[in-house]
């Protein structure tokens, strides 16, 4: 563990007055799982947003295996490496399962649009490599009952895991995971766990996740990023920010506020 | 009931997925290539109709039912490709030259409109094409000469590779074949990375980016590839009528594609066929009715607009997947006959709206 895979450096981003995001720092190493937790508005998903480039923060940086991304587009970012899931699912919901993995396949095509205007061998032969691929993700999760299915006939929770699967066929070095557990029942969080353990320990993926279940989050995290008011609160394993004065005040109300 | 069984990946890439289709289709290509000698030559000539509509709504199909980008200037790349192959040939271009040109410049023309799509959407997009529409429309009345202006242009008769098409059969062959190519040119898109981009886009634009896929390039190439489908169209088109001029070119045009292309069934290639023909048939229909109705209905000059208008509001009430959707249901009627139920094209209803960014 040399060097962060990724850092992040004094990052702002501040709406007019608000400071939805305030001079926040932090390192996450190879192959860790990193949680973000807080109160609704404190930030989690404007941090997730900022690093995959959907915002260009007002200052501060963010840094991917030693290079400044924060000026690059959202699709350099995935290019890069850098996986993503959406705290609502944000499927391709008129496509069938399959469909959204291979679309998670993308950055690898050799292919440009005329080659596939006339599928041409290339493109055959990588859309073979990317169905292998897919089916890969499709075994690790055991989606096989879904494959063909259009997204927009799935019940919430199997959405869920297919979004964690697109994100997977990409073959991230980073997974940035926002609430994979909001919306599941117990088993279907229970299930997500072992999936995100697995992430970690099997795929050797580095993940990122906003989560609210503490219990799911001191299980699988190694260290944990508690924010408020796009401040940092604290920052450490589990057990020490659960045991933080400001994170207690800031779930609970402070004493000065009963 | 067909289950399919898949033991390859190469199974998924093939065009036709079981012998049925393969069956189906080829009656269905036998009954088309037989259709010049077992019908007269005014049915033929709707036929071809049918076909050059079909092309332009494949490129539409791809672009509003794919893509998820609107074009209410469709009418605009028609007139590029009608006028290009019209003067093309005039300066003495071999058709196998003119068609990919006429495509070509159509296709630029649409890159062109294509770039207010990498800014505004929905019915914003809509403004900004249709405006294009009227420049275009405007631009080839002004062009006199090129276009012809007002007075319009005359094509002579056209020869491909040394045949003579000089007949409807002849047009309606050669309509046929550059049809099957754009359909088969447009699957392949759509089974490739390509098509999963433009699909990927249509339903998340937040994701795709985040997949890695650049949306100003392939809002482009969607763009582009419509307007080329257009042109060739257009091509076909001026060949068709021999005789070109603005007024056929008009915003009313490209609402008609617009609205053939809706009640065909958005987001499925046989949508924008049976859109085609639904349109060429509902216009022979009323053309036929004009003569017993009731002078005050039969010579009305919205007519053809009204029925169409109707059409469109029956279909989005009703079925909203168009005739295609009508069709998948006919189908699996009998498929699983007698076990069809009502209620088996109902979708789970999704209460979950996300909050895109904007």
């Amino acid at each position: 563990m040399t060097s962060p895979l990724l850092e992040v450096k004094g990052l702002s981003l501040h709406f007019g007055g608000l400071k939805a995001v305030n001079e926040v720092s932090f390192q996450v190493w190879p192959h860790e799982v990193f949680a973000l937790i807080g109160p609704n508005g404190a930030g989690k998903t404007t941090i997730f947003n900022l690093i995959s480039a959907l915002y260009r923060p007002t200052a501060g940086r963010v840094i991917f295996e030693g290079e400044a991304i924060s000026h690059l587009a959202p699709h350099d970012i995935a290019r890069l490496g850098v996986a993503r899931t959406f705290q609502n699912i944000e499927l391709f919901e008129h496509a069938t399962v399959l469909q959204n993995l291979l679309v998670g396949r993308h950055c690898q095509r050799h292919s440009s649009w005329w080659q596939d205007l006339l599928m041409t061998p290339i493109v055959r032969r990588t859309e073979l490599q990317f169905r292998r691929h897919a089916e890969e993700v499709i075994d690790f999760l055991d989606l096989q009952h879904y494959r063909d299915s259009l997204v927009v006939s799935l019940p919430y929770g199997v959405r869920k895991v297919v979004e964690l699967g697109r994100a997977l066929a990409m073959r991230p070095k980073l997974l940035l995971l926002d609430e994979p557990s909001s919306g599941l029942n117990v088993e279907e969080t229970e299930d997500m766990g072992f999936w995100i353990e697995d992430i970690q320990n099997d795929l050797g993926i580095t993940v990122i996740m906003v989560e609210h279940d503490m219990s799911l989050v001191s299980r699988l995290s190694d260290r944990v990023l508690a924010l408020n008011q796009g401040e940092v609160l604290a920052l450490g394993t589990p057990a020490e920010v659960q045991a933080h004065r400001g994170v207690i005040d800031a779930y609970l109300g402070g004493a000065s506020d009963a | 009931m067909r289950f399919l069984f898949r033991t390859r990946y190469q199974q998924d890439l093939r065009l036709f997925k079981h012998s049925g289709q393969v069956f189906w289709y080829g009656l269905l290509t036998l009954a088309l290539l037989a259709a010049p000698w077992l019908f007269p030559d005014y049915f033929v000539s709707q036929l071809v109709f049918v076909l050059i509509y079909s092309i332009i709504g494949l490129g539409l199909m791809l672009l509003i039912g794919y893509t998820g980008q609107v074009s209410m200037g469709h009418a605009a790349f028609l007139a590029m490709g009608a006028y290009s192959e019209a003067y093309l040939q005039k300066l003495g271009w071999p058709f196998l030259l003119s068609l990919p040109s006429a495509a070509l410049i159509a296709g630029v023309t649409g890159v062109v409109v294509g770039l207010p799509a990498l800014r505004v959407k929905g019915m914003y997009l809509a403004i900004a094409t249709m405006a294009l529409g009227f420049i275009v429309e405007e631009g080839v009345t002004r062009a006199d000469n090129i276009t012809g202006g007002n007075s319009g242009i005359t094509l002579g008769s056209l020869q491909v590779v040394g045949i003579a098409i000089d007949s409807e059969a002849a047009l309606f062959y050669l309509s046929l074949l550059i049809l099957a190519l754009c359909i088969i040119g447009v699957m392949n898109l759509l089974r490739s990375p390509t098509g999963r981009a433009f699909v990927a886009i249509r339903d998340s634009e937040i994701s795709a980016q985040s997949m890695g896929i650049q949306l100003a390039r392939y809002k482009t190439i969607a763009f582009a590839l419509s307007a080329a489908l257009a042109g060739v169209a257009g091509a076909l088109y001026a060949h068709k009528l021999r005789f070109l001029s603005p007024e056929q070119f008009t915003f009313l045009q490209s609402i008609e594609l617009l609205i053939m292309i809706v009640i065909g069934g958005l987001g499925s290639i046989h949508g924008a066929i049976f859109g085609a023909a639904f349109w060429i048939l509902v216009q022979q229909a009323i053309v036929t009715a004009k003569d017993w109705l009731p002078p005050e209905i039969g010579q009305q000059t919205g007519l053809q607009p009204t029925i169409f208008g109707i059409f469109l509001v029956a279909t989005v009430l009703f079925e909203p997947m168009g005739i295609y959707g009508r069709w998948l249901k006919i189908r699996l009627f009998f498929e699983l006959f007698p076990f069809y139920r009502k209620g088996m094209f109902k979708r789970q209803k999704s209460y979950l709206k996300s909050e895109r960014i904007k």
